[in-house]
Order: C-alpha cells, then sequence, then structure tokens
C-alpha cells in the first residue's frame, strides 16, 4: 500500500487515534468532527495540511471535510494564540453588561473582537449564549467558564491564563 | 413541594468544583424494570402521563413514541438520541441536569431505550459543556460497572451502548434532523419531513429525539406512575419543570417548580422580584425564539397552552426580563443578531432576510433610523413567517420581532425621530 502523502503532517499516534475514530463509527464519515476536535486540542487549529490529512484517513475529499470545518463556530481555520476567549455575546449577558466586559478584554490586550495579541497569547471570540445566564456576563477561557464577570476583574483573569495554561484551547 | 428531577443538584450552581455524589446511585428503577414489566404498558404509562417534550416545542413524549416502529417491524439499528444542544440564548436548564443530575438522565435513557427498543444511544452535547461531557462519560462508565449498559442487560437480551458526541457549535445543530445531518458528518442543514426521524432518521434507521429535560422525567414517571406526575402540576399544567429567570432579578437561576406555576409566581417568589430600581417591562417566556409577554400578562400560569392563549409559547421555560432600564430596540436588535449570524444558510428568505432585520435594527438603535423602517421590517416579518422557511428558526426569530413591534411601538419610534437611543 502507498502511503499518501499528506499523511505525513500527523504523527503515527495522531493517525491511530483518527482511525480508532472511525472504526467507532458505523460510517466513517461520521468522525470529521470528533478528529477536527482532536487534532485542533493538539495543534490548536486546523491549517491546510491538517485538512487534507484528516480528509484522507477518513476517505472523504478536502472540500466534504471543509464544508464541515468552516460550518462550526469552535473548529478554527485560521491560527489562535495559546488561550481562547469565548465571550458570550447573547441576550442575558448584553442586558447585564457584556459590551462593557468586551472593551475592558479589548483594551487590555490591544486587540478588536476576532484577533490575537502581539504576544499570541489570547484570541478574543464572540460565543452563543453559554447556558449561564443566571450569572451573567458569561466566559470561557480555554475549559474554564467564568460567570458574573466584572471590568475590574478582567486584568487578573487574564493573568491568570498567561503563561501557566498548556490545556487546548479547545473548549 | 416535590423537586423528582433535581433532587440531586448543587445547593449552589455556581460552586462547579464541588462534583455531586453519584457513585452511590443504583439506578432502582431501571433494576425493577428491565426484562420484568412489559413495553407496551410502560408507553401507556408515558402516554398517559402526559409529559410533553421540554426541548421547546411540547410535543406529546407518549404520542412521539408511539409513531417509533416496533422491532419486529424494523430490525437492525434502531437510535435514540439526546438532544443537549442548549443554545438556545436565555436558556440554562439542561446544563443543570447534565452537570448535577447525570445518574438521573442515564438511568432516563436506558428505561427509554427499553420501552422504544431502541439499542444504541447518542448523546449530542454542545461542546463548550465540558463539565457536562466529563461527568457523563464518568455516569456511563458507572452505569457499565452496574451491569445497566452493553449486551444482555440484567439477563433481558436487551442490548444498549451509549456514545458521547462532543458538538462544534451551530445553534442550528439543536433542530432535530439538523443534528442527524451533524452526527453524520454531513454539512448540518434541516432534513426535508416527511419522512420523520422515527421512520428514517439516523442513517436512514428508526430514530427517536429527545431533549435533556424530557428523558430526565422517565425514571419517576415509571416509578411513581402517570397519575403522580399528572398531579404535580398545577393550573391545567401536568408535572414539574424547570424554570429559569435571568436579567435584573433578586435571584437569577434554575426553579424546579409545578407546570402551570405562573410567570408572577416565578419571578416574585422564586426569582425574589426585580432588582431595587428596575421596573419589568416585558418577559421573553422560555428563550429567545419566544414572543413577549407583557407586564400585564403575568399571571398567565405556565403551560404550553395558557402561553399559546396570550400569543406566545413555554419554549424551554426560562424567561429573559426586559427591565425599564434596559433598550428594547437594542434588546431586539441583539436577539436578531443571533439569528441573522446562526441561520444556517439553506433557504433564501432566512439566509438574506435575517440579516436585512438584524441591519435595520441596528441602524434603529444607532439614532440613523429611517420613517419606512418599521414598514420594512413588518414586510420582512411576514416573509420569515411560519410556513415560508425550512424550518423553524426564522420563525422563531420573528416572535419577538412581531410582539416587539407592536409592544414597543413608541420605542422604536423615538428613535427614529430623536436619531438617538433614549437609553443611551
Ligand atoms: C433552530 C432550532 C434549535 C433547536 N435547539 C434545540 C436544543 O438546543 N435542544 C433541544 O432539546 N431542542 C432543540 N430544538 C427542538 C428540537 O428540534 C426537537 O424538537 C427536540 O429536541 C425534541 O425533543 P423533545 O420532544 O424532548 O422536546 C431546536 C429547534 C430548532 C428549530
Ligand atoms: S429557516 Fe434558516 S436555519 Fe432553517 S433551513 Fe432555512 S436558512 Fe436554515
Ligand atoms: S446569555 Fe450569556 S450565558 Fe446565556
Amino acid at each position: 500500500m502507498s502511503i499518501d502523502k499528506n499523511l505525513l503532517h500527523l504523527t503515527e499516534a495522531e493517525q491511530r487515534e483518527i482511525q480508532e475514530i472511525v472504526a467507532s463509527y458505523p460510517h466513517p464519515k461520521a468522525a470529521s468532527l470528533d478528529a477536527l476536535l482532536l487534532i485542533q486540542a493538539k495543534r490548536r487549529y486546523i491549517s491546510d495540511d491538517m485538512l487534507a490529512a484528516i480528509a484522507t484517513l477518513i476517505g472523504i475529499s478536502v472540500a466534504e471535510l471543509d464544508e464541515l470545518a468552516t460550518f462550526y463556530n469552535l473548529i478554527y481555520r485560521k491560527p489562535v494564540g495559546q488561550n481562547v476567549i469565548l465571550l458570550c455575546d447573547s441576550i442575558s449577558c448584553w442586558i447585564m453588561g457584556r459590551d462593557a466586559i468586551e472593551c475592558a478584554i479589548k483594551q487590555q490586550l490591544q486587540i478588536e473582537v476576532g484577533e490575537t495579541d502581539r504576544e499570541g497569547q489570547f484570541t478574543l471570540l464572540p460565543i452563543v449564549c453559554l447556558g449561564h445566564c443566571d450569572h451573567a456576563p458569561a466566559m470561557l477561557i480555554n475549559k474554564q467558564l467564568y460567570g458574573d464577570v466584572t471590568q475590574d476583574e478582567v486584568k487578573s483573569l487574564l493573568e491568570r491564563h498567561k503563561h501557566g495554561e498548556t490545556e487546548c484551547s479547545t473548549p | 413541594m416535590q423537586h423528582p428531577l433535581t433532587m440531586h443538584c448543587r445547593p449552589v450552581l455556581s460552586d462547579l468544583s464541588q462534583p455531586v455524589g453519584c457513585d452511590s446511585y443504583r439506578f432502582e428503577v431501571a433494576r425493577q424494570i428491565i426484562g420484568k414489566v412489559d413495553r407496551n404498558y410502560l408507553l401507556d404509562v408515558v402516554e398517559q402521563s402526559g409529559l410533553a417534550g421540554c426541548g421547546g416545542g411540547s410535543f406529546p413524549t407518549g404520542r412521539k413514541w408511539r409513531l417509533y416502529p416496533p422491532q419486529s417491524e424494523r430490525p437492525g439499528p434502531r437510535y435514540f438520541i439526546i438532544n443537549a444542544d442548549e443554545m438556545e440564548p436565555g436558556t440554562f436548564k439542561d446544563r443543570l441536569l447534565l452537570e448535577d443530575e447525570t445518574s438521573l438522565l442515564i438511568e432516563g435513557i436506558i428505561l427509554s431505550a427499553y420501552i422504544l427498543d431502541a439499542n444504541e444511544c447518542y448523546v449530542f452535547v454542545r461542546g463548550e459543556y465540558q463539565l457536562a461531557i466529563e461527568r457523563l462519560m464518568a455516569g456511563i462508565e458507572q452505569a457499565k460497572m452496574a451491569g445497566l449498559l452493553g449486551t444482555d442487560i440484567l439477563g433481558s437480551k436487551f442490548c444498549l451502548d451509549i456514545h458521547v458526541h462532543r458538538g462544534a457549535g451551530r445553534y442550528i445543530c439543536g433542530e432535530e434532523t439538523a443534528l442527524l445531518n451533524s452526527l453524520e458528518g454531513r454539512r448540518p442543514v434541516p432534513r426535508a419531513k416527511p419522512p420523520y426521524p422515527q421512520v428514517s432518521g439516523l442513517w436512514g434507521a428508526p430514530t427517536i429525539v429527545n431533549n435533556v429535560e424530557t428523558v430526565a422525567n422517565i425514571p419517576n414517571i415509571i416509578k411513581n406512575g402517570a397519575q403522580w406526575y399528572r398531579s404535580l402540576g398545577r393550573n391545567g399544567g401536568v408535572g414539574t419543570k424547570i424554570f429559569g429567570v435571568s436579567g435584573r432579578v433578586m435571584r437569577p437561576g434554575t426553579y424546579e417548580l409545578p407546570m402551570g406555576t405562573t410567570m408572577r409566581e416565578l419571578i416574585e417568589d422564586h426569582a425574589g422580584g426585580m432588582r431595587s430600581g428596575y421596573r419589568l417591562r416585558a418577559v421573553l417566556p422560555g428563550g429567545a425564539s419566544t414572543a413577549f409577554l407583557s407586564a400585564e400578562q403575568l399571571d398567565t400560569p405556565m403551560t404550553p397552552a395558557a402561553m399559546m392563549k396570550s400569543g406566545t409559547r413555554l419554549g424551554t421555560g426560562t424567561a429573559i426580563i426586559l427591565d425599564d432600564q434596559t433598550c428594547p430596540v437594542g434588546f431586539i436588535a441583539n436577539l436578531q443578531r443571533f439569528f441573522a449570524r446562526e441561520s444556517c444558510g439553506f433557504c433564501t428568505p432566512c439566509r438574506d432576510g435575517l440579516p436585512w432585520v438584524s441591519q435595520i435594527l441596528d441602524r434603529i438603535e444607532a439614532g440613523k433610523g429611517r420613517a419606512e423602517d418599521l414598514d420594512r421590517l413588518s414586510d420582512l416579518q411576514n416573509t420569515l413567517a411560519a410556513g415560508n422557511t425550512f424550518c423553524a428558526l426564522a420563525p422563531g426569530a420573528m416572535a419577538s420581532l412581531q410582539s416587539g413591534l407592536s409592544l414597543f411601538r413608541d420605542d422604536f419610534v423615538r428613535h427614529i425621530e430623536q436619531g438617538a437611543c433614549p437609553w443611551k
């Protein structure tokens, strides 16, 4: 069997893990999302090379996989920082002052929504209601959920996640 | 007052560090039922209980299950899917059950799948619900160890596996047929109905999709009977419901109360009323896709029928409060921005119409509204009404717009005439 050169972008361990996911579903295509999330957890975002490698392993076309990758909010097709801030912009958080939190974060990091700071530490993205509306405003930094966030607290929250975090940026 | 659904919940929900004790959960009901009680009898109990789907549609669960063909007619893979995609803005009830009543939910899955004779279950959880995913995985392991999952469960020949599927975030994935496409690894746009999922669902096999809260009700209904469940409700409602309140109230949170509790009781007695200095203007009773209930309508009992009579829907039962110091135009603009962003893009009225609605509202809120904008919004609201779009997302979006335009007409007009938002 010839080895597809696309696969060289993934480690052997990664290839094995994806094959295991594929085997766990009755149809290979169903493994697409799990595979994308798995690789993103290790590599922070899905580059074109990764996309091609995953598609090859699953046995679908790159276009088919990209159609999914670009549809979902939590699959990143562009590089993101070490930490991803998902700040809720839905209704209850909006009522409770999430716009002021957004301003504080933007000011602290000197970025706009959708951007990554110069040090490559933080990316700020909007997110749909996090199911924490009774503690609005709410946000996720990586896997950590925060509620009742205040403007004053933004700086120290960000400090806490700076450098120290090694876990993946996908919630 | 009985809280059958939330008996094991943490007293303080925000204390996420404290895992709740599920290790001792005994799956008593499942042990007494599986392999011992006739499926048809159990289906009758569920039907007679009057349990209605808690995912927003309030469709009777028993009636839905009746449409699922029996094993003898449709052998082979048979699916039961739990919708844990909870992304409806202002909705935070399934997270509570997923995190704190994990074992009750798993027992509900086992019993439901047994009644339906389904052998594969997927729990479709939104990717952001990290803790929920961890607890589900742990709970499933525990149920396996207890001999309640796998093959030949309790010597009954009944087989069941539960898989946790992590979503990657899109509101449309909560729509049950889009959810099926998402699970299959297809682009998650809704499917045409019929055929209904019961007959041709996941990979063409018989499939039932139910909300987390719906399924968590099953163990107690089976244990205590249909009559018991019905008697828990008030004012024409049956059972209990996890209601929620967010916005500027004293105690925002989730409250398991009799179905049929009035909106006023929920807000004033349970959530402690408005914070001082704030007055209630209107409420979205059950998430972003429901129409406003005005301050004069607060005595409406929270049942699907009574809410319908008041011109709105029970939806997910989690109320969002609009107070007098929040701009109603800004409020509605926020909702429509959400819907425009989350439109799946499959059908034209929704794909093009929602961004248009959203832009007009943003313009009015920014003080750049024009006299003809309100008529344009009314036109669009008709274009996007039920029946004109492929799924319920767009009509859901129009609920708050339509009711908001009539309830807050003066506020809209003031924005346009003054060229500024009076709340800024
Ligand atoms: C746009 C849209 C989003 C939905 N999101 C959810 C959801 O997140 N969770 C849910 O349980 N139902 C959701 N629903 C309703 C489901 O389609 C389906 O009716 C429900 O899961 C059935 O379960 P039930 O009968 O137990 O309520 C959504 C519907 C639409 C149209
Ligand atoms: S109404 Fe909107 S969300 Fe539903 S199918 Fe059409 S474009 Fe997609
Ligand atoms: S609206 Fe922000 S968490 Fe629900």
